[in-house]
């Protein structure tokens, strides 16, 4: 079977028992920990809804942060009026998120290429500094918006007692910190995967591919293509806005640097590693970034002392720092190489490079075989 | 696109695919150890050799050179705790029933974080010290937004937080927890310890301009120094937030000159202080004459880190300190001592506070005799102490909040080092600055989480 013919069911299936697995095969990794298995989930949602507007229509947006943002807001306000279920606070954040995408999309699709990226990014700007330093009474700006004592919360306390501590959040009755957290994210995220996989294959996703390849074509075909455009901006944003609740599910916090440029950049770069306009790229993009980002940065020089302990001393002393300026603080440096490199070799990303892998053993198989001949080659 | 490779439902195939499902939902749960089941308390070490501190401090942002020096301290600590090097203020603190052979028999070892000063990073970076690295107790910190967002956290993770470097008043006002502590003053104190000796040095007839750093902190200390010199007589003319990390602060600074106002405020800390302080020096603020006055600069929130990026700008200007290297008693003496000798330089007030917080939580662990939080919380709470720099201290009960003397400081105008920056103009007893825990509300919350 050919990864890129695979069969739906079993590519849905596979994707399924990976996320679910992840626990068990990220174990030896040093990555199962329920706040990184979390975050691989979210951002997995952020960046398979990011591809949904940047994978099928090209359109690059610089300012998904935002929606992120507000879905995080939103969420939190839903626990402070309302209540701590998880279910109220996810259905607020992508209502507000698809909200704000809605205006925004209305206002920057009127251009395309470039100027739509500035665009995008200009708002994204806009949304940040307001939820920084103008909005304040809402964001709490820097310090962050977070649950008090005090929070109305008039929907539980209708029925319970307000405890003596700040209560979690839950989905009735179950903590949503830890692994049922992270196996909540992880349903959503199938979900999430489930609907994007629609998308592709509907004939509104092909709608969208054409738009990608000809859209003056398109046009003189007689077809309208906002209105497309406009639905692919805010069901992408309305993902944007699901994960930023979960990440206020999974954390009772949201900050205004959520919203900031370089998230919005970081949604960019997650799908461009991974794969863009493939259906798994972006979640093996979010989590390789993830990854970096929480492991990797937290190596430091004993830490690298420890695993190349098996080199003579004056070796280690040498590897060492070489080594040291690519992890700790310094992972962005490794995170750029990686991106330098995939960006060169492989444009389409992980996905290309996995595929590219695949053909290669496959046809070195049929070497070793010694049947080939040049009449087994296809004819182009 | 052909049909076979798009879902077609039959009620069969969604039944196989239920079954297979559910079957991986409950996978984990065999191959985790401890998935589900519920230890006594959060990251018990029980029988283990060795037990697990978390620093999370800021090694990057504008708060990043406190950070590393926290961590500077931090490393020490956790030496001298281990029975390693001189022992610094091992020697000095009492009462203490440490031993200098770890914490309960135990060996102390430790994990670090980057807070980014970002509450969302910090967080981040806390939740895998405690997920990750099993920590027993997180410490660190340089700013009050940080502060408060991973004290919330450790609350409801049940880790108890000992804050590092935070001066805001919330951190054991309105936002104070249970499992959070504080051995550093706060804005408030500040304002009281300052307020004489502007009055002294400036006179009763002045108009303030403040300038604040927008968040908790700033928000804070602007309302105490205010309170203070409006106590006073001075006249506030104008309150402006700036964002955090601006870095360049002349757009700010400009309208001082016109705005009428004698004294400028910096309600800023870190990069952001030398940058805007640098800039109002350069602006020529404080050669002119306004009202017949001349023009005068305070920050209220001073540290020696600070005055080393500022340069000649701090010479002459007040404010105030936790603590200062050049301080004369035994305890200030012997972590200078060992401080210097591992890193080549003194230690900020950054590294006093934390190297302080890691052997108060030690000694409360080894006075409590366990590491189950709710018992070393209650030999925390109420803790008097002395021989850490700062004279007779005490954690009230009530808001687990340190009380000590304050220093109030100005920049030297000779100094004989690049370390010598800072002198201490009077030291501020402990009663004046004191204040009714009531004022500022806020909850503890429970022993248990």
């Amino acid at each position: 079977m050919k990864i890129g013919t695979m069969n739906d069911l079993t590519r849905f299936l596979i994707f399924a028992v990976v996320i679910l697995a992840m626990p068990v095969w990220l174990d030896p990794l040093g990555g199962n920990y329920p706040d990184l298995l979390q975050k691989f989930a979210i951002y997995g949602i952020f960046a398979i809804g990011f591809n949904i507007l940047f994978g099928l229509t090209g359109y690059l947006s610089f300012g998904h942060a935002a929606f992120l943002g507000v879905g995080s807001y939103a969420a939190v306000w839903s626990f402070k009026l309302f209540t701590m279920n998880a279910i109220p606070a996810l259905m607020f954040g992508v209502l507000f998120a698809g909200a704000l995408a809605l205006i925004i999309g209305f206002l920057s699709l009127r251009r395309s290429g470039i100027y739509f990226s500035i665009l995008t990014l200009a708002f994204a700007q806009m949304s940040y500094n307001l939820a920084y330093s103008v909005l304040t009474p809402i964001t709490n700006g820097e310090t962050g918006l977070q649950l008090a004592q005090s929070d109305p919360r008039v929907i539980d306390n209708m029925f319970v007692e307000a405890s003596a501590g700040l209560p979690s959040t839950n989905l009735f009755g179950l903590t949503m910190s830890g692994y049922p957290g992270f196996y909540f994210c992880a349903a959503l995220l199938i979900l999430g995967f489930f609907i994007s996989m629609r998308i592709f294959r509907s004939p509104f996703g092909l709608m969208l591919k054409g738009i990608k390849s000809n859209q003056n074509r398109m046009m003189y075909t007689g077809l309208n293509t906002r209105p497309y455009m406009l639905t692919a901006f805010v069901i992408s944003g309305m993902y944007a806005g699901l994960a930023g609740s979960l990440l206020a599910i999974t954390d009772p916090l949201a900050g205004a640097e959520r919203m900031q440029w370089t998230a919005s950049g970081e949604v960019v770069l997650m799908t461009i590693l991974g794969g863009v306009g493939t259906l798994v790229g972006p979640m093996i993009g979010a989590g390789l970034i993830k990854y970096f980002e929480n492991i990797f940065s937290a190596f430091n020089d004993t830490v690298l002392a420890e695993m190349f302990s098996y080199l003579p001393d004056a070796l280690v002393e040498l590897v060492v720092p070489v080594v040291g300026l690519f992890v700790g603080s310094g992972w962005h440096l490794t995170l750029g190489l990686l991106f330098v490199v995939v960006v060169i070799f492989l444009p389409g990303g992980i996905v290309e490079g996995v595929d590219k892998l695949v053909k290669f053993i496959r046809n070195r198989e049929k070497n070793v075989g010694g049947k080939v001949t040049p009449q087994d080659q296809p004819g182009e | 696109m052909t049909n076979e490779n798009k879902f077609n439902f039959s009620r069969r195939g969604m039944l196989k695919a239920g079954a297979a499902g559910g079957l991986l939902a409950a996978t984990p749960s065999f191959f985790m150890r401890d998935a589900w089941a519920a230890s006594d308390f959060r990251n018990n070490p029980g029988n283990a050799s060795e037990i697990k501190l978390g620093f999370n401090v800021p090694q990057t942002g504008p708060y990043s050179e406190e950070g590393k020096d926290e961590l500077r301290a931090f490393k020490l600590a956790v030496k001298h705790l281990n029975g390693e090097g001189d022992g610094g203020m091992l020697n000095t603190f009492k009462p203490s029933v440490l031993k200098g052979n770890g914490v309960l028999g135990k060996k102390v070892g430790f994990a670090t974080g980057d807070t980014q000063t970002k509450s969302d990073a910090a967080r981040a970076s806390a939740k895998r010290l405690i997920e990750k690295e099993n920590v027993l107790m997180i410490s660190g910190g340089s700013s009050s937004g940080v502060a408060v967002a991973v004290q919330s956290l450790c609350q409801e993770q049940g880790v108890v937080f000992m804050a590092g470097l935070t001066h805001s008043n919330d951190t054991t006002g309105k936002d104070k927890r249970r499992y959070g502590f504080r051995h550093f003053f706060n804005a408030y104190m500040s304002g009281r310890a300052l307020g004489p000796v502007l009055e002294k040095e400036y006179g009763k007839e002045r108009k303030a301009y403040h300038l604040t750093a927008d968040y908790t902190w700033g928000w804070t200390q602007e309302e105490s120094m205010k309170a203070t010199t409006e106590e006073l007589g001075w006249q506030t003319t104008a309150t402006v937030r700036t964002p955090v990390g601006a870095g360049d602060f002349s757009q700010y600074i400009t309208p001082v000159l016109n705005s009428g106002a004698d004294v400028l405020i910096l309600n800023h800390y870190g990069k952001d202080m030398i940058n805007s302080l640098s800039q109002a020096v350069q602006f020529g603020l404080r050669d002119k004459q306004v009202n017949g006055k001349n023009f005068e600069i305070v920050v209220p929130l001073f540290s020696r880190l600070m005055a080393q990026g500022a340069g000649d700008a701090i010479k002459g200007i007040l404010g105030t300190t936790n603590w200062n290297w050049k301080l004369q008693d035994e305890g200030s003496q012997a972590f200078v001592k060992s401080f210097g000798a591992e890193y080549g330089a003194p230690p900020s007030m950054a590294a006093h506070t934390c190297y302080v917080q890691t052997l108060l939580y030690a000694n409360a662990c080894e006075m409590a005799g366990t590491f189950y939080p709710p018992e070393v919380i209650k030999s925390l709470e109420g803790f008097k102490f002395d021989g850490m720099g700062n004279g007779a201290t005490e954690y009230r009960a009530e808001d687990h909040q340190c009380f000590k003397d304050v220093l109030v400081v100005r920049g030297n105008e000779n100094p004989s080092s690049q370390f010598d920056l800072l002198n201490v103009v009077e030291t501020t007893p402990r009663s004046q600055v004191e204040y009714d825990w009531k004022i500022f509300g806020g909850e503890l919350g429970p022993y248990k989480a």
